[in-house]
């Protein structure tokens, strides 16, 4: 009874404090991204070797000169590594890009136009939600060959439907508010209602989605690209990386770890942040 | 009922028709003519046009599509450019490996995610349940594959416990063996779906345990045990199904990716050198069937949860 009592007085306080500061996960998750953001940025500029540069020695350990090791082949590791970052953003980015652009679009025509093409198109997504994202990509690959940007492209399609079917259930919601019903009566255009009253409602709940998809079309692309489906060398992904490594794990393991954790941080990062959204935006799901 | 299960078959059968059109016109409209799989390089332009005529390539391709589509109606899904083997038998002996793989490590990751997802809820206020959160964080972006590599290189090359790569020669009439091959992949996948299976779990039991009808049953003398076991179970259950549905078709793309990391001959290695050796019809038959097994999943999960939630069953027209 007293421990009952304790939960239901946890519960109270919690109600009455809604503070809006930025929450821990945000700022872990900002920080994981910042390191991988960071690191892509400086491969622009200095990179410790010519990543594709063959020399001192094969699947040697990490040392002064090579800070992991060399690969099967004796080039850099830690040099493709910071290749491989630029090749996981711009996949996470690219087909976020894609899915964002054309999704919102696709879902702010179902919600706003007349019920069959409404009904027509939600046929659609259900169906391209259906169709698994990495067979999708699978198909892309197989039909315009491997390359990044056949990956981006098949991931950001896949994007497309979720965060169109979003959108739509949405942005329907949003339009059948009274707010909107004052809007239109008072003379407010279709575009006038999307900027003003729909995406500023829509876009902390797509926010979040976006994050949450970034990461997955990260993990995506590497799986393509572990499966020898993603972008050829020279521009080595990290799942390729971990592909070349498999085979020598037990005498390079650093080779077959380090792809890895770069993949881990960056997910973990970005789903952080997207948790850290949602506790921002939802106070309601704080202890969550 | 009887409509619902007509409407939801309707689904299937459209969805899986769109599915086998989209893949038919992205393999053929693009540029590129498959007969170049089936001959070397350099071939004359008569083994070309021979080539062509071999696979039917040399038809307009609206006659392309109705003949295709005709014998995939028949349950004839041709035979492979490479092999030259019937596509439909070898997806059966593929399914063979893919389909246990996929259901015993989905099978250990509920059994997994259901206690500990519980003990998560149940402490979430605690250090107990941060801990849950932050392992369950690092489980949803381990990527799947590379789960598989570590633990190959733990258990097979490390410790030597078990079989890195493979499957014995015998294939299921050996079943011993068999599962001893199939204990890496199993874990592999089960150890990263447990991970997001918990998170659904713990909100879900969330949701129940901050429930009014749960406190309700506690006010009136009722243990915790007791108010969950009776009262808050099925509640549990219902939103959990769905989401079941969903993650059983991640297993079975899991373990399409899976496969390759233990060479394991399923539909996820068959399917990749089908891509890399342009093995339309290969490529097709995997495709479909993988598409036509989530779709199927995805039916049950709606079934089962309108049969769970009899606030649902006035859905079931």
């Amino acid at each position: 009874m007293t421990q009952l009592a304790a939960e239901r007085r946890d519960t109270v306080t919690d109600r009455r404090a809604p503070r809006r500061r930025i929450p821990l996960t945000a700022l872990v998750g900002a920080i994981l991204l910042g390191i991988v953001v960071v690191v892509a940025l400086v491969s622009f500029i200095y990179l410790p070797y010519p990543p594709q540069q063959i020399g001192g020695g094969r699947l040697t350990g990490p040392s002064a000169a090579h800070w992991l090791g060399t690969d099967a082949l004796g080039r850099d590791l830690a040099s493709q590594l910071m290749v491989g970052a630029r090749i996981a953003l711009a996949a996470g980015a690219g087909a976020t890009l894609i899915g964002a652009v054309l999704g919102v679009i696709l879902g702010l025509v179902a919600a706003f136009t007349q019920r069959w093409i409404d009904d027509g198109l939600a046929a659609i997504l259900d169906i391209l939600i259906a169709f698994p994202s990495l067979l999708l990509a699978m198909l892309v690959v197989a039909a315009r060959g491997a390359t990044l940007t056949s990956a981006i492209i098949a991931l950001g399609l896949a994007m497309t439907a979720v965060v169109a079917r979003l959108t739509r259930i949405y942005t329907k919601r949003i339009l059948s508010s009274q707010y909107v019903t004052a809007a239109r009566t008072s003379g407010t255009g279709v575009f006038g209602i999307i900027g003003r009253h729909v995406l500023p409602n829509l876009w902390p709940t797509l926010a979040v989605i976006l994050a949450l998809q970034f990461g997955l079309a990260v993990l995506a692309e590497a799986s393509l690209s572990y499966l020898g489906l993603g972008a050829p060398p020279p521009n080595a992904s990290w799942g390729s990386l971990l592909r070349d490594a498999q085979a020598t794990v037990y005498t390079a393991p650093v080779g077959a770890i380090a792809p890895g954790v770069a993949l881990v941080i960056l997910v973990l990062g970005t789903n952080l942040v997207a948790d850290g959204l949602r506790e921002l935006f939802d106070p309601t799901r704080r202890q969550r | 009922m009887l409509a619902y299960v007509l409407r939801r078959a309707v689904f299937l059968v459209v969805s899986l028709a769109a599915a086998a059109v989209l893949t038919f016109v992205l393999l053929r409209l693009l540029p590129g003519d498959p007969a170049n799989a089936l001959t070397s390089v350099g071939a004359t332009p008569e083994q070309i046009a021979a080539a062509r005529r071999a696979i039917g390539s040399d038809q307009p391709l609206p006659q392309q599509f109705v003949t295709w589509f005709g014998s995939m109606v028949r349950f004839d899904m041709g035979t492979s450019f490479i092999s030259g083997l019937e596509v439909g038998p070898e997806l059966l002996q593929r399914l063979s490996v893919t389909l246990p793989l996929t259901l015993i490590a989905f099978a250990v990751a509920i059994l997994i995610a259901g206690p500990v997802g519980f003990v998560a809820a149940r402490y979430s206020r605690s250090w107990v349940g941060l801990v849950f959160s932050a392992v369950a964080q690092f489980g949803i972006a381990v990527p799947v594959f590379w789960v598989g590599i570590l633990l190959v290189w733990g258990f097979s090359l490390g410790w030597r416990l078990l079989p890195p790569s493979g499957i014995p020669t015998d294939g299921w009439s050996d079943p011993a063996g068999m599962l001893r091959f199939l204990v890496l992949p199993v874990a592999t996948i089960a150890i990263v779906m447990s991970a997001s299976l918990t998170r659904y779990v713990r909100s879900a039991c969330l949701d129940v345990i901050g429930s009014g009808y749960l406190t309700n049953f506690r006010a009136l003398g009722a243990s915790f045990g007791s108010a969950f076991w009776h009262h808050g179970v099925k509640s549990v259950a219902v939103p959990l199904t769905s989401v079941l549905g969903i993650e059983l078709a991640t297993t079975f793309l899991g373990a399409v990716v899976v496969e390759n990391v233990f060479a394991l001959p399923g539909l996820g290695s068959l399917i990749v050198t089908g891509i890399a050796q342009h093995d339309y019809p290969t490529i097709q038959g995997v495709l479909l069937i993988t598409t036509l097994l989530v779709l199927i999943v995805g039916f049950l999960a709606d079934f089962t949860q309108k049969m769970l939630d009899p606030r649902l069953r006035g859905t079931l027209i």
